[in-house]
Parts: structure tokens; sequence; C-alpha cells
């Protein structure tokens, strides 16, 4: 099967395990970016069919929410805390030094592909700020030396 | 005999290490030939000890923290699991100061159980508030919970009895209960705590809650921030399901009650009841117009309780041991307890759950220990982003919903963000529009068009453009946010703005003396 064939096939699958519940939506982009890493363009049309929706619905869905990404990531993505806890604790400082770091700006990605880094507001960690998430694992107390070793690491084991 | 050891599996623990922690012990031990059984608990909530191993013995739990995995070795060296003395040992845990001194009552397992054993949670009072209401009529469980005085821990504070009675007594024959757990707020963490660290508190919360207005649907809002909560909060409704405390039939009583859990897509404003109900029917989470009240016509037009996750979280104890036990808790109209969150620039961030009434100094100095950086406290930010900065002459403001209110001030869901002088102010407020503009539905103009021009004029006040026009601009803009504006997000912004500016005028580039005129 073709790659956009297999997308087909995955976005497909998703829609009918999830269709039917009540406000399925959500739980369908949610089934779709787990899945894929993002909601590719060509998936909107099978979405809006299932739901009987209009696409410009579905992607408007989509566009809200933060979280929800119509672009393939980095192989890691990685969430900064920006919110004020983490500021109170050097968050601002932390936040200059990821992007020197990276070479990238929030909502963008490394060249080389390996990261990619979007702001969060809050990740609840805010006892151990400044904080950050990199795909599910969080990181507490956060220094610009704690960063580097743990993307270092992160690289390595990837 | 096997020795109980326990590591946390908060995510805050965990960020801090507990996983590693917890594999060394379980390799060491296994090294040495020494029988333990290691549970994963949640936090006590004193986060500046984190990760906090403690160990069964004789006497009661011993504390060993904060613990990292290069310890491990030399803890087994100096007996650990006998409670031996080492450097990182604490003492018994309920002994700590810090957590001697709280009231208990929502969290009063938290940290002590295993999250996701049924076993554990019934044999320490889970389930005794659910088997009382299933014993009671539906006007009788309502009553247990306005008797209580218990007002939305969300940040509203609205009366749950009255939200439950107002759904109670609306017709239909579909009911929803939701329990918002879209805990955005920078410098909160009780609702995650509660989710990762006892589960079922909150789903024998729901059920309740199901019982008492008919509802047998219940829905779970999780941001996606919040992984770990997810898979305990998982793991636990299937054990419920299992055990016949949801589903059909609950207990045998006939009764049904259903729960599910969804996942936000990190939009701040689907905290807003509204916003997160739309989000729910799987749409954009654009803030509806009230009335209708969601008790009224919520989810899919149905009555629809929508609580914080606190709020129902503290249900369980309420039906367990009265509403008069609960309402002996607390000062004025503001029953109960608080479970508070000390975030920030603090020594000791963590959890701290007492009846209202404790003033926000005793807080930050006697629990709290001042700041983490050791230098003077300039302001805190409690509620959340949308809540007021207080500068140290507010620091005897007891924690009360109306002496707040009274002070231009917001209790919110109790979160405490300390900052140390170092703190630019007129930044705050910057960061204040910035954030409302990033997280605005764009339902309403004041909030969707209001909050890029307060950026706008943030960065020209920052850079000391023209004041004499652009203070007063920035005022004018704030009061029609604060009276134009659909919904909290716009509404309150205006909070941190506006304290930043009157209690740190010089932040602003202006004397006092110009902002006093």
């Amino acid at each position: 099967m073709t790659e956009s064939g297999t997308m087909q096939a995955t976005v497909q699958e998703i829609i009918a395990a999830l269709k039917d519940k009540p406000g399925a939506l959500l739980p369908i982009l949610h089934g779709v970016q787990d899945a894929l890493g993002y909601i590719p363009a060509d998936s909107v049309p099978d979405i809006a069919t299932a739901l009987s929706l209009s696409r410009a619905e579905v992607h408007g869905v989509i566009s809200f929410y933060h979280y929800f990404r119509d672009t393939p990531p980095g192989k890691q993505t990685i969430h900064l805390c920006r919110a004020e806890s983490c500021q109170a604790m050097g968050g601002r400082q932390l936040e200059e030094h990821v992007k020197a770091k990276l070479g990238i700006d929030f909502h963008e990605t490394t060249a080389d592909d390996k990261f990619s880094l979007e702001p969060v507001y809050c990740l609840g960690n805010c006892a151990c700020s400044p904080a950050m998430q990199i795909g599910k694992e969080i990181y507490g107390r956060v220094t610009a030396d704690s960063f580097d070793a743990t993307i270092t690491n992160s690289e390595a084991s990837a | 005999m096997s020795i109980t050891v326990y590591v946390p599996c908060d995510s805050s623990a965990v960020s801090l290490g507990a996983d590693r922690v917890a594999k060394a012990i379980t390799q060491e031990a296994a090294k040495r030939g020494v029988d333990i059984k290691l549970v994963r608990n949640g936090s006590r909530g004193m986060y500046w000890l984190e990760p906090l191993v403690e160990v069964a013995t004789a006497k009661g739990r011993i504390a060993y923290g904060p613990v990292q995995p290069g310890n491990v070795s030399g803890l087994f060296d100096a007996g650990f699991t006998e409670g031996g003395a080492h450097a990182l040992s604490l003492g018994l845990t309920e002994e700590l100061d810090y957590f001697k001194k709280q009231q208990r009552l929502t969290f009063a397992r938290i940290g002590k159980t295993d999250p996701i054993s049924l076993t554990d949670y019934v044999a320490n009072d889970g389930y005794r508030g659910l088997k009382n209401a299933l014993s009671l009529t539906q006007a009788n469980i309502v009553k247990a919970v306005t008797d209580s005085g218990l007002r939305g821990r969300g940040g509203a504070a609205f009366p749950t009895g009255i939200k439950w009675n107002t759904v109670l007594n609306a017709p239909s024959l579909q009911k929803y209960i939701i329990c918002n757990a879209d805990e955005g707020d920078s410098g909160t963490f009780s609702d995650r705590m509660v989710m990762e660290g006892d589960p079922f508190v909150l789903i024998e919360g729901m059920t309740i809650a199901g019982l008492a207005v008919d509802a047998t649907q219940g829905y779970i809002y999780l941001r996606i921030e919040y992984p770990h909560a997810f898979e305990i909060l998982s793991a636990a409704i299937t054990t419920a399901y299992k055990e016949g405390y949801l589903g059909e039939n609950i207990q045998g009583s006939g009764k049904t009650f259903n729960l599910e859990v969804r996942l936000g897509a990190g939009a701040y404003v689907c905290g807003e009841e509204t916003s997160l109900m739309e989000s729910l029917e799987g749409k954009r989470g654009l803030v509806r117009f009230k009335p209708p009240l969601p008790a009224i016509s919520g989810l899919f037009g149905k009555p629809t309780v929508v609580n914080n996750v606190i709020s129902l979280a503290s249900v369980p104890v309420i039906l367990d041991k009265g509403g008069d036990y609960y309402r002996d808790f607390g000062m004025g109209r503001s029953r109960g307890t608080l479970p508070v969150q000390l975030a920030g620039n603090i020594k000791r961030p963590g959890l701290v759950e007492l009846g209202f009434g404790l003033t926000l100094r005793e807080l930050l100095y006697d629990f709290g220990g001042g700041s983490a950086s050791g230098r003077p406290i300039k302001a805190v930010q409690v509620g959340g982003p949308l809540g007021a900065y207080l500068p140290e002459s507010q620091f005897d403001t007891p924690l009360d919903y109306e002496a707040f209110a009274a002070n231009w001030t917001v209790l919110g869901h109790g979160g405490i963000v300390v900052f140390d002088d170092t703190v630019n102010m007129a930044k705050m407020a910057r960061y204040s529009m910035e954030f409302c503009k990033i997280e605005s539905c764009g339902k309403c103009t004041p909030c969707r068009i209001g909050s890029t021009r307060g950026v706008e004029v943030m960065d020209d006040i920052i850079n000391g453009r023209n004041l004499e026009k652009n203070i007063p601009l920035l005022r004018d803009l704030c009061d029609t946010l604060l009276n134009g504006s659909l919904c909290a997000l716009g509404g309150m912004t205006p909070y941190p703005v506006l304290s930043a500016l009157n209690h740190f005028p010089e932040d602003f580039g202006v004397n006092e003396k110009a902002t006093a005129a």
C-alpha cells in the first residue's frame, strides 16, 4: 500500500471505532494525531463525511485547539511552560536558552527534524518550576544545564 | 515478612526522578536479598522533599527525602528498611510540621494509599459516602451537600447544593454530570494530585452526584497536559466497572452511572463551563451566552451539573460524615477546607489543605518558608492567570472568598504563585494581556481585540512612550474588558493588569502621585 493509502486506512479505522460516540470529533482528532503525529489535511474530508460536518467545520475545530497540528512534528516535541509560576523561577531566561540552543522559535521544528518546540501554559508541575514535557515525560526544576543534558540523552535514545 | 516501601507515582515526583528512584530501590533490594514490597503512592504534597520515600515500620511510616538514585545504596547501608538513621531521614511522615498542621478532608488518603487499589480505597473509608447516598432520597443527598456549605472549588464559588438542586428539579429523560478537570491555572495542581493520587474519590463523588440528580452519564473533561492523570483515572474507572461501582446496578442498587474521560486539546478557555461543553460536543470551544444556565440546558441541551474536581472529590466525605461535619471547618460563608497550592518562588512549595481562614502571610512564611531565592517576596498572584497580584500590604488577608473579593482580589482555585523582588510587574501585566490574546475564544470583541490592543499598549508603556496618554488608555481598555466581556477570560484579565499597575506603579514608569490622580 502507498504511504497515503496507509494513512487513509488508519484514519478510516479510527473513524469507524469512534464515530458513534456523542461529540465524536475531538476523540477522532486525538486518535488521528496519536497515530500519525498530526492531522493531515487529506484526512479532513473523510472525518467530515463520517460526522456529517462540512470540511470547514472540521478545519475550524483543528485550528481552534493549540494541541492539534496539521503538519508533522519533529521526532520529539518539547513543551516548555511559559506560565507565571515558571516565570517566577527563571522561566523567561530558560525560554531564551532553549530557543538559542535549538536554534528555533516556538511552533518550529529543527532543521534536522529532531525537535519541535511548543509553548504550554501550565503542566501542573508548579511546585517544581520551571517545567517542561518531552513526549509524555515531565521534567521539573529545569535549568539550562539540565535541559542540555536532557536533550543530549533523548537524542541518544531516539 | 516483606517491608513496604513507598515511592510516589505523582507526576511532579516523577519529574524529579521518582521512577528512577523506584527502580534503583527494587534493584538494590534484589541485589541484597531484602524482601520489599514497593508501592507507588500519591504525593504527600511536600514537593521540596520529593522524591519522598517512605518505609512502613511498627512506629508508623518513616520518610526519607529528597532521594535520588545515587542515595539508594547508602539508604540500604543505613538500614532504612528498618527505619534506620540517615542524613535524608525526616522521621515519621505524619509528624512533619507541614503535614501535621493540615486538616485533610478531601486529601485524606492522598499519599497514603496506592491510587489504583480499590482495596486500599475501601480500607481507608472509601465508598462510605456512596453507601450512605444509596440509602437516601435524592432530595436528602442534595440537602447534605447544601448543608455542608460547599461552594464550587473551581474558582467561581457558587454553592454546589443549589446547582444540584436546579438540575434535580429540571425535568428531562437524560441529564449529565461533568467534571471540569481542565485545571489550566498556573500555580494550581490540586486537581492533578487528586486524579493521580486518589482517583476513586472523584469517581465516587461523581457517582453520588449522578444519583442525586438522576444523571446516568458522566464525563471527566481532562486537559491533555495531564497524561499521567489520564492513565491513572482510566485504570481506576476500569476497576470500578469491574467491581460494580460503575455501570448498571451499582452495588446491587438498580442505579446506573456511566463514566468516561474525554481529553481536551490545549485550550485554556475550555475550563469555562460553557466552552467546555461545546468542546465535549465536538466543536470549537466558543463560550455560550448565559442564560440558559447549564443546569437547565447544558451538554447536548440537557440539564447538566458542571463541577470542578475538588468540589466533586469533597462530596464523599460530606456524605460519609455529614454536611455539619464539613461545615464546621472554615470561616464566614467559606465553609469546609480549601486545598491551597503554594507555587513559584517559594522555599517549601506544596499542597496545604486547611479550613478557610488562615492568612496569606501564615501560608507564605509559616508553611512556605519565604521565597526559594531567599530574596524578599514582592508579590503573589492568587487564583491563577486571571487573579490579582497582591503586594505585601495585603498579606494579612484571610483565605475567605468574601475577604478576597473585598480587596478586589480572587481566591479562585486556591493557587498561590510567589514572586521575589526581581520581578518586573509591568512585564507580568503584559504577559496577562498576551495570555488573554493567545487563549481568547474570539467570540466577544472586548476579549478578542482588547487583548491585542492591551499587548500593544503595554509595549508602549514598557518602552516609556507617552505614559500620560497610555496609562489612562490602559485603564480605559481594562474597563471595557471588565464590563464588556462574555466570560471570565476577558472579564478578569484586568485583575492582574490593574493590580500590578495600582500596587507597583514604579514598574510602569509612573510615580504614585500620577497614578492617584
